[in-house]
């Protein structure tokens, strides 16, 4: 009876979830199949997209791993004042809300932005921002520092012993040391950054466009809102799901999820220097720093009047983060009860899937029955909280399993029952991973510019739909100052969720 | 009387076989290494799958109780005490699976904290204790209970030779000489020989019957002699 009554409380809930995700995953992919008319075949259009859509998810790949080379090499033999903040500044992009730091880059190096001014001020013919080299430009903002800390992890990993024997025999660290592990490390990085590409959305939406810099997602979201012609963006969310299938699995194992710089705080004694790494060091800084300075800079005189209409859609904003918040967690914590291999893979099956696609399959799910519009913001915390359910559950089940591990026999000779076992041992235990994964969701969600722009109108607009509307407009000050508000959201979001799991529960 | 009729236990390729009968009072069990003991007390306790053969308590089947329902209540080697709760709390569990208790539980938490010398740390966190006092806190937990089998499965090997004398006198004064069968595991056949009124020798998958402590040491078995060495 008793261990029935376990079983049933630790399957019920992840069978559920496990449903909802194939639901939303392959459910939409077969509305989306069933949809798509194959017989007319994909036009040039669509041929150029997709290989848009591979060229610059390479290209962002190859530039943001290589100028991560020297980055990570820097970071890794060089200790001083503010590396911590460095290395956090390094997460950061994670979390950033894609449109903000589009602005930020069009700030730094759009039409009137810094770069311009100079070349401008030099005699030089301004450069444009738009296109596939924006595009490529603000994938490597976001790509490179993730690229960094996974080198870097793989400069960390050479033992110090290896560093004192090679300065011992004089031998060229980068040749017996440096070389073999960036062999190592590369591949995962350029695959990573490859498929996180693939299946960027906003970057695409804002700073690309045209025949020449379209990618698969931006063409599905043409095909719905302007074209209307529901059976080629279902083909084409065939075609992305095929891509990202392909990619995810591989992808899989090696993104890296250990908190923010946790872990990376050493640096490696060794002998040689150089004095680029300060260069380099400078450069990236600059590079991450000087777009959200920009935003702030332009941004925050504006803040006063923002209109009712910005403010609204920051509420819808946090609504919605805090539903899809609600389930993700509910998701991911039932997912880990459960524990298993089978359960591992479907909560990974969001990554594979792109929000686009799960957004074009409700829509032709729902389209029959009611107004697409009337259900927009369901379906984006639905679509914005699975999104996030592969991140949260890898944040939680090992800490689940570990628990289990050391006292699922203590809590089971004590009898406490599951509901006892889950109030007074899990929870309080896994606190810390659930505010992170909380945290986490949160600002992805408040941030996520992607099924929402398929649905939406003005009356369902949330913070960055608006700020995107903002921008179509060239109302620039307005835009930056909801910026300003995004970025604020966001960060603020990610901050009170993880400072509640902050403090040690063993402690005291 | 604890009893294994016949008992076989499964775990993966391992196989342990038994037959004997526990009486009241501290049993020590011993051997080499892999031999079994844990998997013993395991089985006992519910965690691992008996295949045939029957565990007895006074006539009672445990057969499909789960291990929060047989009269057994044990001791693991480390994760003894939640490091999250206090240690009051930790002790109050034996009581009832919650963590705020009455006034009437509260009271019989402090008199068997105060049994184990550890009279007003109640409020702290294991975090804070020392290892003696975490076994202590962990052992305040089993005299609580009101079960009458105590397992201990290597609970007191991370301490050193002196706390863990003092660890197996209390089981000896507040455990079994209230009359309930003790179990312990040891690595060390000079705690057996000093606290236990019977040996088990468990090697090769074979748990033999317990004999008296005297008996085992003055006159081993062949096996328990290579062990002994």
């Amino acid at each position: 009876m008793a261990r029935r009554a376990v079983a049933i409380i630790r399957s019920l809930p992840a069978w559920l979830t496990a449903a909802l995700v194939l639901a939303l995953t392959l459910g939409t992919l077969a509305a989306v199949a069933w949809r798509a008319e194959v017989g007319r075949g994909l036009s040039a259009g669509d041929w150029s997209a997709i290989r848009f859509t591979v060229l610059q998810a390479a290209a962002s790949a190859v530039v943001s791993v290589v100028l991560a080379i020297p980055v990570a090499r820097a970071l890794a033999r060089r200790q001083f004042r503010g590396r911590g903040a460095l290395v956090m500044l390094l997460g950061a992009p994670f979390i950033l809300p894609v449109i903000v730091a589009v602005l930020g880059l069009l700030a730094v190096f759009g039409r009137g932005g810094l770069l311009n001014v100079g070349l401008g001020a030099v005699g030089v013919a301004p450069v444009s921002i738009y296109g596939a080299g924006g595009v490529v430009l603000a994938h490597v903002f976001f790509n490179l520092p993730l690229a960094v800390r996974l080198i870097l992890q793989g400069w960390l990993s050479i033992p110090a012993e290896r560093f004192r024997l090679a300065a011992q025999l004089n031998a060229p660290l980068w040749r017996v040391l440096e070389l073999p592990m960036l062999a190592r490390h590369m591949p995962g990085a350029l695959l990573v950054v490859f498929l996180i590409c693939l299946t960027s959305f906003a970057v695409a939406l804002t700073l690309g466009g045209g025949p020449r810099a379209t990618t698969v997602e931006l063409a599905i979201w043409q095909a719905i809102r302007f074209d209307f012609d529901l059976g080629r963006a279902a083909l084409l969310a065939c075609v992305q799901f095929a891509l990202c299938a392909m990619a995810a699995l591989v992808a899989w194992h090696i993104t890296p999820l250990d908190g923010f710089g946790s872990g990376l705080d050493r640096t490696v004694a060794r002998w040689d220097q150089s004095r680029w790494d300060w260069v380099w060091l400078i450069l990236v800084t600059l590079f991450l720093v000087l777009p959200l300075a920009m935003i702030l800079w332009r941004g925050v005189p504006s803040l006063p009047d923002l209109g009712l209409d910005i403010y609204r859609a920051a509420g819808r904003s946090v609504l919605v983060a805090l539903a899809a918040t609600a389930l993700t967690l509910g998701a991911a914590l039932s997912l880990s009860l459960r524990g298993g291999l089978l359960v591992g893979m479907i909560g990974a099956l969001p990554l594979a899937a792109s929000a686009l696609v799960m957004g074009t399959g409700l829509f032709l799910m729902v389209f029959p029955f009611v107004n697409p519009v009337t259900v927009a913001l369901p379906v984006t915390v639905c679509v914005n909280a699975f999104m996030a359910l592969p991140f949260a559950l890898r944040l939680l089940s090992p800490t689940v399993a570990d628990i289990r591990a050391d006292y699922g026999r203590l809590a089971a000779n004590l009898a406490l029952g599951p509901w006892a076992t889950l109030r007074l041992i899990i929870l309080p235990r896994v606190r810390k991973s659930l505010s992170f994964a909380a945290g986490l969701t949160m600002a992805l969600s408040i941030g996520d510019l992607g099924v929402v722009a398929l649905f939406a109108t003005p009356a369902q607009e949330t913070l960055p739909l608006a700020m995107y509307r903002l921008m179509g407009a060239y109302r620039m000050d307005a835009a930056a100052g909801a910026a300003v508000l995004l970025l604020f959201l966001a960060l603020g979001a990610f901050w009170v969720c993880d400072s509640r799991g902050q403090g040690d529960a063993d402690a005291g | 009387m604890l009893t294994l009729d016949n008992v076989t236990v499964s775990k993966g390729t391992f196989q342990l076989h038994t037959c004997l009968q526990v009486p009241p009072g501290i049993t020590a069990v011993i051997g080499p290494s892999g031999g079994g003991k844990s998997t013993l007390l395991a089985a006992i306790a519910g965690f691992e799958l008996v295949v045939s053969g029957r565990i007895g308590w006074d006539g009672i089947d445990l057969k499909g109780l789960v291990p929060g329902q047989r009269p057994v209540t044990m001791l693991f080697q480390d994760h003894n005490l939640f490091p999250h709760l206090t240690i009051a709390q930790n002790v109050g569990l034996a009581l009832a699976p919650r963590v705020k208790l009455t006034a009437q539980q509260v009271a019989r938490v402090d008199a068997a904290l105060a049994d184990v010398g550890l009279q007003g740390l109640g409020e702290r966190k294991p975090a804070t204790l020392s290892g003696g006092q975490v076994g202590r806190a962990a052992l305040a937990r089993s005299l609580l209970s009101d079960r009458p089998v105590v397992l201990l499965d290597e609970a007191f090997s991370a301490l050193g030779p002196a706390l863990r004398a003092e660890m197996l006198e209390l089981v000896g004064e507040r455990m079994a000489a209230q009359g309930r069968t003790v179990i312990v595991v040891t690595h060390d056949p000079q705690d057996a020989r000093r606290f236990a009124d019977q040996i088990i020798f468990v090697a090769e998958g074979v748990a033999h019957a317990p004999q008296r402590t005297a008996d085992f040491f003055d006159y081993p078995a062949p096996a328990a002699r290579s062990y002994l060495g």
